[in-house]
């Protein structure tokens, strides 16, 4: 009788604190979606009609299917990198100059290679150097951290606008088009140096199993492997790992160089996937939103497909609302995706700090 | 270049980082506190648009101000509200407002795109504006203007010679023994938080109404995070980080005019130099190289050397209060 009332016992408390911490989630959630609904009515639209729309300019049509797929695939990319860096405790705002950077690394090698060789050869050595260079963009941040003591978040965010400006440079300057250089970017490459399609979508096979390895890989490291426990174990409290013995330094450049490779890989993407030149804006915000889609799981990788899936329909199915609804801009994607994980964040916070009192 | 385009290029470049200047102020009295409200970016985009179209809605620039000035205040009390009373993360709410708040006023100001509206006049000093080389560089501007001078030698003074002052320097280093003096560190990180927002509120403003008038898309792009490059260059002193805020303007400014020697190279790239700036300042100051250059001067210069250089950030930026 005593054996069996003891686990209850000990149960009884969890119970009753577990659906109160799911309240705290649903919680923000609704009040997320409630914002987004008033700000919809604001500009004098309906909800529902909005919502219609996001759907079939997400999902409508094939193409539009597509275009969901290759954001989804770098969107990955950056946001498995990021679980590295956020479970080593660190803030990598400076993905996006390590989007950049990769796809700068691409760029440089297609253009080198061209037709020289075989276009397969050409373009998988485009994706290694693209991953090479945001690793590489990647490490400078973490040299610059751990060396240079600069925070990696102001580095970051230092760095981004310098890969912004150098990839502005080269389309402007060095690999301007023949004629006029333009914000439109590079000359865009020859068909051969473009990735293979799912049919006529934009949507490249290489892409989905790059971007899906690197996921898997991710949860491998972080739940399977001695790396991945001692990357936390820095995160949490990075003195105390170094007093226990873990190479701080070593990790933290580690997940510094792995998030970097991640984001080069999407930069390449970018390029031979999806843009097939290089434009100023190449990164498409997509590091800031994988930083958005972690922060949301709260560093968890197994949740991050499904949200990353979210975002991108969103990114995608934004885009067409200022042609079908005259009010409507698409930046309302952003503006649901950033309400979403300030309430998130509100919601934890108020969760946490109830359990406290 | 002739005397005269030199008057120019710096006349403009007062002009150019007076939006700065307020931004760089607010930022540093909430990072003196404390708390890095890392929303810059969004919240100066939202009060350009907000502060724009209140001012085109009721025909009064100062009614715009004032307004942006209190959603810039609200902006901030919500990273108040997450970084001190819940003690999540400084960086993550912050940075989640700055992409929020940015993509916001492009959804909300979709009707003002473009749209002419009401301007700060000029409003030339009398007397002072007559002054030979100075009069024209500084007091041919606008009200605006006069108010960011007042801002700059207000905040330092504050800062540096009042007792409030010296509370607030306290909390953002000591915020454990300014509690065991008596200083509220909660309500006095809310209160410089909130104020530091709202400067940055009146920045936003500043671009719409002013500098750069009227709204469009992304109409401040870049320079929230700028102004935070710059408040780190400026090693959280006020009057260094306005001047870091003046020289940004001279680059821009600088840069429209070699655009006639050099069109192939757009003026976006000189926008990397603060950073570049930044991060070279900080791995100089941080990792000791400093120091070695310093030892090169006789002690009484060297004092003075490293207090110029000096960026050492308030020690308890961005880490929560906890009463003991």
């Amino acid at each position: 009788m005593a054996a069996t009332s003891q686990p209850s016992h000990a149960a009884a408390p969890s119970a009753a604190v577990l659906p109160l911490s799911l309240v705290y989630r649903v919680g923000a959630l609704v009040a997320a979606l409630a914002f987004v609904g008033l700000l919809i009515l604001v500009v004098g639209e309906s909800p529902l009609s909005v919502l219609g729309a996001l759907i079939s300019g997400a999902f409508g049509t094939a193409d539009q299917l597509g275009r969901v797929v290759n954001t989804l695939t770098v969107l990955l990319l950056c946001a498995a990198g990021l679980v590295f860096t956020f479970n080593a405790g660190l803030y990598n705002l400076g993905i996006e100059g390590q989007i950049t950077v990769g796809a700068i690394a691409t760029t440089l090698v297609l253009r080198l290679l061209g037709e020289a060789l075989p276009a397969p050869l050409v373009i998988a050595s485009g994706i290694g150097f693209g991953l090479l260079g945001g690793m590489g963009w990647g490490l400078l941040a973490g040299v610059l951290k751990v060396y240079g003591r600069v925070s990696e978040i102001f580095a970051g965010l230092g760095l981004n606008f310098v890969a912004q400006g150098l990839a502005i440079y080269l389309i402007f300057g060095p690999w301007k088009r023949p004629g006029v250089a333009s914000t439109s970017g590079t000359e865009p490459f020859p068909e051969s140096l473009w990735l293979g399609t799912f049919g006529r979508t934009e949507a490249t096979p290489v892409g989905v199993v790059l971007a899906l390895a690197a996921l898997a890989l991710t949860i491998v490291v972080m739940r399977r492997t001695y790396f991945g426990l001692r990357l936390r174990a820095v995160g949490l409290n990075l003195r105390a790992a170094h007093v226990l013995g873990i190479p701080a330094t070593r990790q933290l450049l580690a997940a510094f160089a792995l998030c970097g490779a991640l984001a080069g890989v999407g930069g390449a993407l970018q390029v031979v996937g999806n843009f097939h030149r290089l434009i100023p804006t190449i990164s498409g915000g997509l590091g800031f939103l994988g930083l958005l889609v972690v922060m949301l799981v709260n560093f968890n990788p197994w949740f991050v497909l499904p949200v990353a899936l979210f975002f991108s329909a969103l990114n995608v199915g934004s885009l067409q609302l200022p042609l079908v609804l005259r009010n409507v801009d698409s930046t309302l994607s952003g503006v649901i995706q950033g309400t979403l994980v300030l309430s998130a964040l509100i919601g934890r916070g108020l969760d946490q700090r109830r359990s406290r009192a | 270049m002739s005397g005269e385009q030199l008057l120019i290029v710096l006349s403009t470049a007062i002009a150019a980082a007076t939006p700065l200047v307020f931004a760089v102020l607010g930022e540093t009295l909430s990072e003196r506190a404390g708390v890095i409200n890392l929303s810059a970016e969004g919240t100066i985009m939202f009060c350009a648009m907000a502060g724009f179209a209140v001012a085109l809605a009721s025909g009064s620039v100062v009614v715009g101000f004032v307004i942006a000035a209190l959603i810039g205040a609200l902006a901030a009390l919500v990273v108040g509200f997450c970084a001190i009373t819940l003690r999540q993360s400084q960086i993550a709410v912050g940075f989640v407002l700055a992409l929020l708040l940015s993509d916001l006023a492009s959804f909300l100001g979709v009707p003002i795109v473009r749209v002419p509206g009401p301007t700060v006049p000029p409003l030339p000093l009398p007397l002072l504006s007559d002054v030979p080389l100075l009069g024209p560089l500084l007091f041919r501007k606008d009200a605006l203007v006069y108010l960011s001078y007042i801002a700059i030698a207000l905040t330092w003074l504050y800062l540096y010679r009042t007792r409030p002052g010296l509370t607030l320097r306290a909390i953002g280093e000591q915020p454990n023994a300014a509690f065991a003096r008596g200083a509220d560190v909660v309500r006095l990180r809310y209160l410089y938080v909130i104020l530091g927002g709202a400067l940055m509120g009146i920045a936003g403003a500043a671009f719409s109404l002013d500098f750069k008038a009227g709204w469009s898309h992304r109409h401040t792009g870049g320079y929230g995070w700028i102004a935070l490059a710059i408040v780190i260059f400026g090693g959280w002193n006020p009057l260094r980080a306005a001047l870091g805020a003046y020289l940004f303007g001279i680059l821009q400014s600088l840069a429209s005019v070699a655009q006639d020697q050099f069109q192939n190279v757009p003026t976006q790239v000189l926008t990397v130099a603060p950073f570049v700036l930044m991060i070279v300042l900080l791995v100089l100051t941080s990792a000791g190289w400093l120091d070695r250059l310093a030892s090169y001067f006789p002690p009484a210069t060297r004092r003075r050397l490293l207090q110029m250089l000096r960026t050492s950030p308030p020690a308890a930026l961005g880490k929560p209060f906890e009463q003991d």
